[in-house]
């Protein structure tokens, strides 16, 4: 029970001072080039936090997974605007 | 992340903006206004930078990169910040530990004896991370004590470190408000991190700007100078922002800084990525104008990254990585002593500046079009001067004056001149950011483009001046209908100015208003 950061992570650090497991590792380049998640250490936040604090604050559309392999933060979640509405909305915003 | 900076007198009454319910505009003149500044908060804004229009051409500044995290998003930012090649905010090379952030600094403050103020302002934002921010103030306040430190946030945060801002001696603060209605803030600010959960949509703006309010609030009743830095956005809060300035003077912001916004898809921004457009030379100034009825507004920013160093309109930063910053050698109190002397030869030709101009007022502190317009009673684009305006673009490095080569110049200053009753009224109009026309050696091959480039980004400008100039650009911008000066080179830039101004209209080739209304700096 353990979620996972891949490799779109853009090492924006917002994530690591949130973990109350401390179980949040840097990057550490050329080798790991971003950030990761020890899952021996990784609760989810159960008992500390009703949503998981890395995923709750986490930028990046995908980035973070569930134990289950499943995006927390799936396409379109965090800009508000979900795949099937995405040309309509640009169309709009291009004519700003 | 958040973008620039702040200050911290006392008595919030006494302050311009302390919101007496009176508009600029409506309420005497400009210089009444000002005289009304107490001592303390002159001194404060006289030698920054980034408060300052006038103090920028004479003092330097810098950010450390010490406050990675983020607790907002915006649209028109990426947080995949680490880019060197990028100047905007948000935008950093290498993140700094605060111990590094002091060594850092203290480097700097050596090697650029010009430097006045430190600056926190990302790549996140900074009371996102404070402990790493007021590590960083700690220590300095300590080390460097003639360093005034500034810090710019999004302000979510803000209330609930506003006693600790102020425990910390910090100078200035700049707090980014874009938009003071959620259903806007809901097209700027998809979501926010709050009370350890994700917040989206209009709830989410709503709580961001409750904030951003409440904290500009309790500093201003603190006596802290603040700046609000607003982005414009076309079809989002252009119409709304002459709003944002009146609530936040109201409030006593004391200096609105309206920027336009960066879009590229090459940034990854949402903006960027969805085609949001960027505002035109004149939307940003035709909104800077409207809202400089209700406040002062600064003209001058250069959206620097959040690890900039040096004069606003350069960058130093590549000369004090860590790596070089390690192997320095500083004598810190010869250094802040060496500091010291720079600064008062920099005061001392300040004076001497403003000795052979003894029509104006002594302390033009405020990058404001009303502090200049008022000294003559002449309201941003008014057309009843007897001649037309014209604008000019100046190269200069720094210190005032014209000193810069044309085809050396990154950027150029436009002013806007007109003739008020028998004077030359000279006023600041903002910045034009150009490519490197003559950057030597094999890239001269592409100088041609480079300097159309240039011509088009000079457009609605009528003369340029410069401390030299090449045959070939001459020529081009002669034919292009711009007029090139390099016979100025050293004088004070409003001087200059006013004399190109002079000689022009003595010439007669002022009569036809190149469409003037329509150009913007």
């Amino acid at each position: 029970m353990a979620y996972r950061i891949i490799d779109s992570c853009v090492n924006c650090w917002a994530c690591e001072p949130l973990c109350p497991s401390d179980a949040i590792r840097p990057a550490d380049p050329p080798q790991v080039t971003h950030f990761s998640i020890d899952a021996r250490a990784c609760t989810e936040c159960e008992g500390d936090h009703a949503a998981a604090q890395c995923a709750s604050i986490c930028p990046v559309e995908g980035a973070i997974l569930d134990a289950a392999g499943e995006a927390v933060n799936p396409p379109g979640s965090l800009t508000g605007i979900p795949p099937e509405r995405l040309a309509q909305a640009m169309t709009e915003i291009r004519a700003r | 992340m958040a973008l620039e900076a702040l200050d911290q007198p006392k008595s919030p009454a006494a302050s311009p903006a302390a919101g007496s319910g009176c508009a600029s505009g409506s309420c005497g003149s400009s210089a009444d206004k000002l005289a009304h500044l107490p001592e303390h908060i002159r001194a404060k804004v006289h030698n920054h930078p980034c408060f300052s229009e006038e103090a920028h051409h004479h003092y330097a500044r810098m950010h450390v990169a010490v406050a990675p995290a983020c607790n907002i998003q915006c649209h028109y930012c990426n947080r995949k910040y680490d880019c060197s090649n990028e100047s905007r905010p948000g935008v950093v090379s290498e993140l700094l530990t605060p111990e590094q952030a002091v060594a850092k600094t203290l480097a700097v403050a050596a090697e650029i004896p010009q430097m006045t103020v430190l600056g926190i302002a990302g790549p996140g934002d900074p009371l996102a991370n404070p402990e790493r921010t007021l590590a960083t103030f700690r220590a300095l306040s300590e080390k460097a004590p003639d360093i005034k430190l500034c810090v710019s946030t999004n302000g979510l945060a803000l209330p609930a470190l506003v006693d600790e801002i102020c425990e910390h001696n910090i100078d200035h603060v700049t707090i980014t408000i874009n938009c003071v209605d959620p259903e806007i803030g809901a097209k700027i600010y998809p979501w926010i991190f709050w009370n350890n959960r994700r917040i989206k949509g209009v709830k989410a703006a709503k709580i961001l700007i409750e904030q951003q309010q409440q904290g500009l609030q309790m500093l201003c009743d603190r006596g802290v100078l603040v700046k609000v830095n607003s982005v414009l956005i076309p079809g989002v809060n252009d119409a709304h922002l002459p709003e944002v300035s009146r609530v936040v003077k109201a409030k006593g912001a004391f200096l609105h800084n309206v920027m336009p916004l960066i879009a590229e898809p090459e940034h990854g921004t949402f903006y960027g990525l969805m085609g949001q457009r960027g505002p035109s030379h004149d939307e940003l100034q035709t909104l800077q104008d409207a809202c400089a009825g209700d406040m002062a507004m600064m003209r001058h920013c250069r959206q620097c990254r959040a690890d900039a160093v040096g004069m606003l309109g350069e960058d130093r930063g590549a000369e004090f990585s860590n790596e070089k910053v390690a192997a320095m050698d500083i004598d810190y109190a010869a250094a802040m002593a060496r500091r010291a002397e720079v600064h008062a030869a920099i005061e001392a030709n300040r004076s001497a500046q403003q000795q052979q101009r003894p029509d104006q007022p002594s302390e033009t502190f405020v990058p404001i079009t009303a502090l200049l317009d008022g000294r003559k009673q002449r309201q941003p684009g008014s057309t009843t001067a007897a001649a037309p305006a014209a604008r000019f673009a100046v190269a200069s490095t720094g210190g005032g004056v014209i000193n810069q080569h044309f085809g050396h110049a990154r950027e150029f200053l436009v002013y806007e001149a007109a003739s008020v009753d028998q004077d030359v009224d000279v006023r600041f109009l903002g910045t034009r950011k150009v490519d490197l026309y003559c950057a030597g050696g094999d890239t001269c091959g592409e100088a041609e483009d480079a300097l159309a480039d240039t011509i088009r980004t000079l457009a609605g400008v009528t003369g340029v001046l410069c401390s030299k100039i090449g045959i070939e650009p001459w020529d081009r911008l002669e034919a292009a209908g711009l007029v090139p000066n390099g016979e100025h080179a050293m004088e004070p830039i409003e001087d200059a100015v006013a004399a190109l101004y002079r000689e022009l209209l003595a010439a007669g080739r002022l009569t036809a208003p190149p469409a003037a209304t329509a150009l913007s700096a």
